[in-house]
């Protein structure tokens, strides 16, 4: 901005320097050196003011239109983007059952949010959740809130960060695919929203989070669009629900191929470019800090999906669709923490690492311990969250992000390798949290609505069971 | 004579347009999954593995008057043939008699 003074007048130059503060003090400069009359002080200072004000509208204006588009692109990944990944992996009988299960979330937590969500993430300045300052929205209006976005209204605040918490629930639906009630479904993510999501979201971004980096947390850990508030807190969460479940009736024998790679394939790309919105928007401004996001996003999400389709070479003599598009939301994944903090290069390099790992641990992981996770939210998510949060540690570098403060180092490359412990202390946190809480949840539920369908119905499906209808009436 | 042909779903055109070059216009067709001794395939789902050993294939039902049968034998050979394992069956049964609907005519005629 300075740079943009050579070429205005000393006027302007001024005004702008003094952006960030208010044009309040009396400035001391070339223009200003001499001894004007009163009349003239006062016309330049309203001036002053007026441009001042303009300014920051002009920003404002340009992070608006920003975070809404991103807003609406986080919403793209949870419907359709989610939901056809998912349908298309389930067999024909469950699909509707599991696009139903996102869109639900779509709703509900929309209306949990605006009554207590929003507030008991971003309300107050506790260690751990938040309070009911912003309860039903009060307060939430036009004006921004300095402490999270201080350029955007907070209503675009709060309805960008509400699409995090539509899409992390639904997350944990791979899961328990095609074997959970619906009213289940609804109790358990009600419940989950409220005691698993609302602290960790409030943990790591709220003011006075323990977890939190830039606003006073006491062991500041680097999550920079949700890999521990979002991949990890749902991705174990789908681990117990996996365990404590049980498998699909005739899993492993009985054959379960995806129904529809097709439908499967289009959600993957949804979710890549959705995930623009996620990462990217995760700035809170349409800045230099977005664009580094946007593009380590991009390049992690690619080095993924080659790596998984490499390891998938190897293994099997061929790279299939569903590997590269496994890979590809595996590295989305694995980058989601740290897209705000690394260059280009180690973005790819995170990419890389998580697209094998995460082909190892739903092929070699998952058959060892039998698990039926059925459509990986865990091999994906949760492993996925947590090798990105802990290469995050490693790789976070001050010069894309001085989170710390300027000069300071911020990752491992940084030579600050007690990150690296703090992500440790963030991972274990959100492990702890969603094993827990999930527990606790799913108690709750079996003995209220119940969990799982009766065998008849699993075999018979859940579109028939639990909604009354087919997904294909190619006869009609 | 009943034909019974079961064959390749990508010979299916070809074959359906040789039997309407002899003149044969009537024809039952339908999508049906098997195997003889051709085997299955592996697919492999996120490492999982599936032996696929029902295949598609395509079965067509015609009934004919006798001295057409060779003919349209040969011709579905013909048409059929990939000389790849899995190309399929020709099973020839008698049948009784044929009613058309319409007029209720029996026979050859009713053919």
């Amino acid at each position: 901005m300075k740079r943009m003074g050579i070429w205005c007048c000393c006027l302007l130059t001024l005004v702008l320097s003094s952006l960030p503060a208010h044009a309040q003090e009396t400035p001391s400069s070339p223009a200003a050196a001499g001894a004007p009359s009163p009349e003239i002080s006062k016309a330049v200072a309203d001036k002053l003011s007026q441009l001042d004000q303009k300014v920051a509208a002009a920003q404002s204006a340009g992070d608006n239109a920003w975070m809404l588009v991103s807003a609406a692109l986080v919403l793209l990944m949870t419907g359709p983007g989610l939901a056809l990944f998912y349908g298309g992996l389930v067999r024909q009988k469950n699909v509707l059952a599991i696009m139903m299960q996102s869109f639900a979330l779509m709703a509900l937590i929309t209306v949990l949010w605006a009554l207590v969500g929003y507030s008991l993430c971003f309300g107050g300045n506790g260690p751990v959740i938040g309070n009911f300052q912003f309860a039903l929205l009060r307060g939430v209006g036009v004006t921004p809130n300095p402490d999270y976005a201080a350029t955007i209204p907070q209503l675009t605040f709060m309805v960008y960060q509400l699409m995090f918490a539509v899409i992390t629930p639904a997350l944990i639906t791979g899961a328990t695919a095609e074997r959970m009630k619906f009213s289940g479904t609804i109790l358990f993510m009600t419940l989950w929203f409220l005691v698993v999501y609302a602290p960790m979201a409030h943990m790591v971004w709220g003011k006075g989070g323990m977890l939190n980096a830039s606003l006073g947390g006491r062991f500041p850990t680097l999550d920079f669009a949700g890999g521990t508030v979002v991949h990890i807190t749902s991705g174990v969460s789908a681990l117990v629900c996996a365990l404590y479940m049980g498998k699909r009736v005739g899993y492993p024998k009985q054959p379960m191929p995806p129904h529809s790679l097709v439908l499967s394939f289009i959600g993957a790309c949804l979710l890549w470019v959705g995930w623009f919105g996620f990462n990217a928007g995760s700035a809170l401004a349409a800045s230099g800090l977005a664009s580094s996001a946007f593009v380590a996003t991009h390049f992690g999400a690619a080095a993924a999906a080659l790596s998984w389709s490499l390891a998938e070479w190897f293994k099997n003599g061929r790279a299939s669709a569903l590997g590269a598009i496994s890979g590809a939301v595996a590295g989305l994944v694995a980058i989601t923490p740290a897209a705000g903090f690394v260059a280009p290069f180690p973005a790819l390099l995170i990419g890389f690492i998580a697209g094998a790992f995460c082909f190892w641990m739903v092929t070699k992981f998952k058959a060892i311990f039998g698990y039926d996770d059925a459509l990986d939210a865990f091999g994906v998510h949760g492993a996925g969250g947590t090798i990105g949060a802990l290469l995050t540690g490693i790789c976070a570098q001050s010069f894309i992000n001085p989170i710390f403060g300027e000069g300071k180092p911020v990752g491992g490359f940084d030579g600050h390798w007690g990150q690296v412990g703090n992500q440790l202390v963030g991972i274990l946190l959100a492990w702890v949290f969603a094993i827990v809480g999930t527990i606790v949840i799913l108690k709750i539920v079996d003995v209220t609505t119940g969990i799982r369908v009766s065998e008849e119905h699993e075999i018979e499906g859940l579109d028939i069971t639990q909604h009354g209808e087919e997904a294909y009436n190619l006869e009609a | 004579m009943k034909i019974e042909a079961i064959i390749q779903p990508s010979r299916f055109e070809s074959v359906k347009d040789a039997l309407l070059e002899i003149g044969i216009d009537g024809m039952t067709v339908t999508e049906v999954r098997g195997h003889g001794r051709q085997k299955g395939h592996t697919e492999v789902y996120r490492g999982r593995e599936y032996t696929v050993d029902l295949l598609p294939k395509v079965k067509l039902e015609l009934v004919l008057p006798d001295n057409l049968v060779n003919r349209a034998v040969e011709t579905i050979l013909k048409s059929a043939k990939t000389g790849k394992i899995g190309d399929g069956k020709i099973f020839l049964s008698r049948i009784e008699d044929a009613i058309r609907i319409r007029n209720e005519e029996r026979g050859e005629s009713a053919l």
